[in-house]
């Protein structure tokens, strides 16, 4: 602008309240949550003539919320505010929807298993006793053998797949040029085995033991490859992004001191990466440890303690909460406690191993990773 | 320790591109030599050679000749592990390793190379290196303390004491100022005078008051357009080319009408 | 070269060629144990004649039903589920208060890490008595359109049911990628769009819908490759048939998918009809592939960067 417009501007003095353009029709800064409370009351009214239900309430005090809201707004402010109301309470909304089931879940998974979720559940073999005396089969509840079979279900499959996964990662970001074939395939793979299906993998597993072994081919191990299936790329694709997020400053440093490439990666970017690689596996864990088809596929079930990988069925929280829900015993409301506390019992391990794995990433991370 | 770098007709490759072409110098030792252009010209692709550095980038290759006293960096069966153990190098922005600490930065060479060494030997070691580099006096009290916590100069000079920490015969500096401040820089400046006692130095700047202060000799490099080779224009005393260069372009350049 | 390294790199280099080497194998394993079934004579052969085999022609007789099951259910989990996780999304990366949005995320990947084993309890004893009167209300004022028609179910052990788990099972991963996506809209965009008078909504509709549509395509197909492949819901929550039906609200009519049949009868088939189950899997290991296929694709078409990858595993 030219100067003189600015001198214009000084030597013009207010002369009383200068009405100010900017401002338009505006609903009050609350609005929302009287609108909220507003449609919350009326529908409970409504509902007590009709008959009462929380769901039924929710319900309509939302949509009663969102017309009431838009109504309002339109008539008060315009159409455009109305619709960006409208659709801010719609996600709102959205979220809300999510963690009901999430809430929910947590809950009941807490109230049914919480009373059969004791040191003796945990300790003890389950499963049913036959006395020949009396002639009486009670019902022994316990999941301690699948507390076995998870840990080393579970924890061949991690022997089998971090090595694997961690190295495939080494190669993907440190040795391969990312143009080359192989590279671009083994990227593309891992992309598409995480969505391989994981009862697949579970019947891969028998199909590959069958054929090596014969028909009898149920065995830990066996549910450990196809765990190892479903967890390899996991562990590939994070390993890859914290190898990713190691600086290349850091090699061109440690190359030039004459350090070889061997030694970079191992004593230089494996430790500057190393919780956030922990972190990642802990995770594939914590997701492969709640599968429940392709074990039962590939171990079967059983109900007796069996510690040895290599023969025989073996069963998982996950399979047993499964199997007792699906297979009960006579004593039908047993079994049905005893699968809520295998799957408060894995519930429990999932969300400690998310914990520390979050803790490792937040408390180990070195800085200069960016 | 100080060893003679001779460059013959050398031009590097980016893939098929040609980077950088024809060069050929022979740096004496004992010396500071500045290489100078505008941004692109090739002169930090050009440094990376000396040490085969270059390599790190794929695709990247080289065509001529390096000799360190004589020994060609190029000669097939030569180790670019041990070239880079003769040649050192600093880079644009200090990178100490950040789950190292002080002292672990600067036996990182040593240690890295899984060579054995007595704590005593070591301890006389980082003193040297931490001396040499002009920072022991502000760091003896902390030298378990990770070396990220040092402050942007002092990061830069531990980076250098890790590179002579080696002891290597030449050291490379990559703009080694262009990420710090004013009094940092003379520090650094200080130490590269200090340093040319006992190694080779070169040093990329784009400062070229930093190249009249600190260097003996001074190549520009120059470029004829995008897309073309980055060549040497001219190579000489620091005073000769900042005064009377025989080249327009070196003139034109160091007088501040392009670049 | 020195050894280590030389070994180190063949190491390396090895494990990203055994991770091909294990996805032949899983498909050639399958194809090897799914052979016989596939070219058995199923009328004739005993194995076959009985049990849950029982009364089909052919292999691709037995397996049509359940890929149409496999196909329906997981639609159904689509519609119900990815609107939901996509206002999620949106409601994290441009609604939430900066503040809240890295718990409400997290909140979103715990949902991710729940069992499905206990989805399925879940759903057994809390979605099933819930959507009964929901049922009955849809049957009895839309019971004209095919879907909701039928004698509506008394136990709530319906596709209804079996899809709404399935949704909530696949909210995780549509809303993680759909987030990413919508993070990456660049911010100069959405300031242009805010700079022009829009309203929020306006804004999302200018600039981050149009950036972020292909992200949102791959995002829900790779939640329909996750639903194809979802055995726990389906196999705990209803008893299905092989049956062509679109009915959703019934006791009788409810379709049978690929993974809950497998899981359902593996344990008392005999060898030949276990290999039957494996060549439905075969089926499955097919159509999935191809789902996420095509996703990735879509994804490394747009320049999908790193962060949306990383969303896609978990």
């Amino acid at each position: 602008m030219t100067a003189t417009t600015v001198a214009d501007t000084e030597t013009r003095a207010p002369r009383g309240p200068v009405p100010n353009a900017l401002t338009s029709a505006q609903l009050p800064r609350f609005v929302e949550l009287y609108t909220l409370a507003g449609a919350l009351a009326v529908s409970a009214a409504v509902l007590a003539m009709t008959g009462f239900s929380i769901v039924g309430w929710l319900v309509l005090s939302a949509v009663l919320y969102l017309v009431s809201l838009g109504i309002l707004s339109t008539v008060v402010e315009n159409r455009r505010k109305a619709t960006d109301r409208v659709v801010r309470g719609l996600v709102t909304i959205a979220f809300l929807l999510a963690v009901i089931p999430l809430v929910s879940t947590l809950v009941t998974v807490i109230i049914g298993g919480a009373p059969s979720l004791t040191w003796d559940f945990v300790t003890k073999t389950g499963g049913s006793v036959f006395d020949p005396s009396t002639l009486k089969v009670t019902i022994v509840q316990g999941a301690w053998q699948a507390v076995v079979g998870t840990l080393i279900i579970t924890g061949v499959a991690t022997l089998i797949s971090v090595p694997i996964g961690i190295l495939a990662a080494i190669y993907l970001v440190e040795y391969a040029q990312p143009q080359q074939w192989m590279a671009r395939t083994v990227t593309f793979l891992v992309d598409v085995m995480t969505g391989i299906p994981s009862i697949v993998a579970g019947l891969f597993a028998f199909s590959l033991f069958t054929l090596l072994v014969g028909p009898k081919a149920f065995s830990g191990f066996s549910a450990s490859v196809a765990l190892s299936v479903l967890m390899i790329p996991i562990v590939v694709r994070s390993t890859e992004e914290m190898l990713k997020l190691v600086s290349s400053e850091l090699r061109e440093a440690s190359f030039a001191l004459g350090v070889t490439k061997f030694a970079t990666i191992v004593r230089v970017v494996l430790p500057t990466a190393i919780a956030g690689i922990i972190t990642g596996v802990m995770l594939a864990i914590s997701r492969v440890i709640g599968e429940t088809a392709p074990i039962f596929i590939a171990a079967s079930f059983t109900s007796n303690f069996n510690a040895n990988p290599f023969s025989g069925p073996m069963e998982t929280l996950a399979v047993k909460a499964y199997a007792d829900y699906k297979f009960p015993s006579q004593d039908i409301a047993a079994s049905y406690q005893s699968a809520w506390g295998a799957a408060l019992l894995l519930v429990l391990l999932v969300v400690i191993l998310n914990l520390v794995a979050r803790i490792i990433a937040k408390a180990f991370a070195p800085r200069g990773l960016r | 320790m100080s060893k003679r770098i001779n460059v013959r007709d050398l031009d590097v490759y980016y893939s098929d591109f040609l980077a950088v072409e024809g060069v050929s110098m022979t740096i004496e030792p004992r010396t500071v030599t500045a290489f100078i252009g505008p941004s692109g010209c090739g002169k930090s692709t050009f440094l990376r050679t000396l040490n085969r550095m270059h390599e790190v980038i794929p695709g990247a290759r080289v065509r001529g000749e390096v000799l360190i006293d004589g020994d060609n960096l190029y000669a097939p069966g030569v180790d670019p592990v041990l070239v880079r153990r003769q040649v050192g190098m600093v880079f644009q922005r200090a990178n100490p390793f950040p789950t190292m600490s002080i002292r672990d930065n600067v036996l990182a060479g040593v240690k890295l190379n899984s060579r054995r060494m007595p704590k005593s030997d070591q301890d006389s070691l980082v003193e040297r290196s931490l001396r040499g580099a002009n920072l022991w006096n502000e760091v003896k009290d902390r030298l378990q303390l990770p070396g990220s916590g040092l402050s942007g100069g002092q990061q830069q000079r531990l980076c250098i004491a890790r590179a002579i920490a080696v002891s290597p015969d030449v050291l490379l500096m990559d703009e080694p100022c262009s990420a710090l401040d004013p009094i940092s820089t003379l520090a650094i400046e200080d130490l590269i005078e200090e340093l040319k006692q006992d190694y080779t130095i070169v040093i990329v700047t784009h400062n070229m008051q930093q190249a009249t202060r600190v260097s003996d000799k001074t190549a520009f490099f120059n470029i004829a357009g995008s897309g073309k080779p980055g060549r040497l224009i001219e190579y000489d005393d620091t005073a000769t080319i900042f005064t009377k260069p025989s080249v327009q372009a070196t003139e034109d350049y160091v007088s501040g009408r392009f670049g | 070269m020195r050894p280590s390294d030389r070994i180190f790199r063949v190491l390396s280099t090895g494990s990203a060629g055994l991770i091909m080497v294990i996805l032949a194998g899983v498909a050639l394993f399958l194809i090897i144990k799914a052979g016989p079934a596939i070219v058995a004579n199923w009328s004739a052969n005993p194995d076959l004649a009985g049990g849950t085999t029982h009364g089909y022609t052919s292999f691709w007789s037995y397996v049509g039903p359940l890929v149409w099951g496999t196909l329906f259910s997981s639609l159904i989990a689509l519609v119900l589920g990815a609107p939901v996780a996509i206002g999620i999304a949106l409601f994290i990366s441009h609604y939430a208060p900066r503040r809240l949005a890295g718990v409400l995320g997290y909140l979103v990947d715990l949902l991710a890490a729940v069992p499905s084993v206990v989805f399925g309890l879940w759903g057994i004893f809390v979605i099933r008595p819930f959507i009964i009167p929901f049922q009955d209300w849809l049957n009895h004022y839309l019971g004209w359109i095919p879907l909701f028609s039928g004698q509506v179910s008394q136990t709530g052990s319906t596709m209804l049911a079996g899809g709404l788990v399935l949704a909530v099972m696949i909210l995780p991963i549509i809303t993680s990628i759909s987030r990413e996506i919508f993070l990456q809209t660049p911010k100069l965009h959405e300031e242009a769009a805010l700079a022009l008078g829009s309203t929020r909504w306006e804004m999302v509709k200018l600039a981050v819908f149009p950036y972020a549509r292909s992200g949102i395509l791959s995002a829900t197909l790779l939640g329909l490759g996750r639903a194809l492949g979802e055995t726990m819901a389906i196999a705990m929550i209803i008893s299905p048939a092989l049956l062509f039906s679109v009915r959703i609200l019934t006791d009788t009519g409810n379709s049978q998918t690929i993974a809950a049949n497998a899981a359902l009868n593996f344990p008392e088939s005999n060898p030949l009809q276990r290999d039957a189950l494996i060549a439905t899997g075969l089926a499955l290991f097919v159509i999935s592939f191809g789902v996420n296929f095509i996703a990735r694709w879509i994804i490394s078409r747009t320049g999908g960067s790193r962060r949306l990858r990383k969303a896609g595993s978990r």
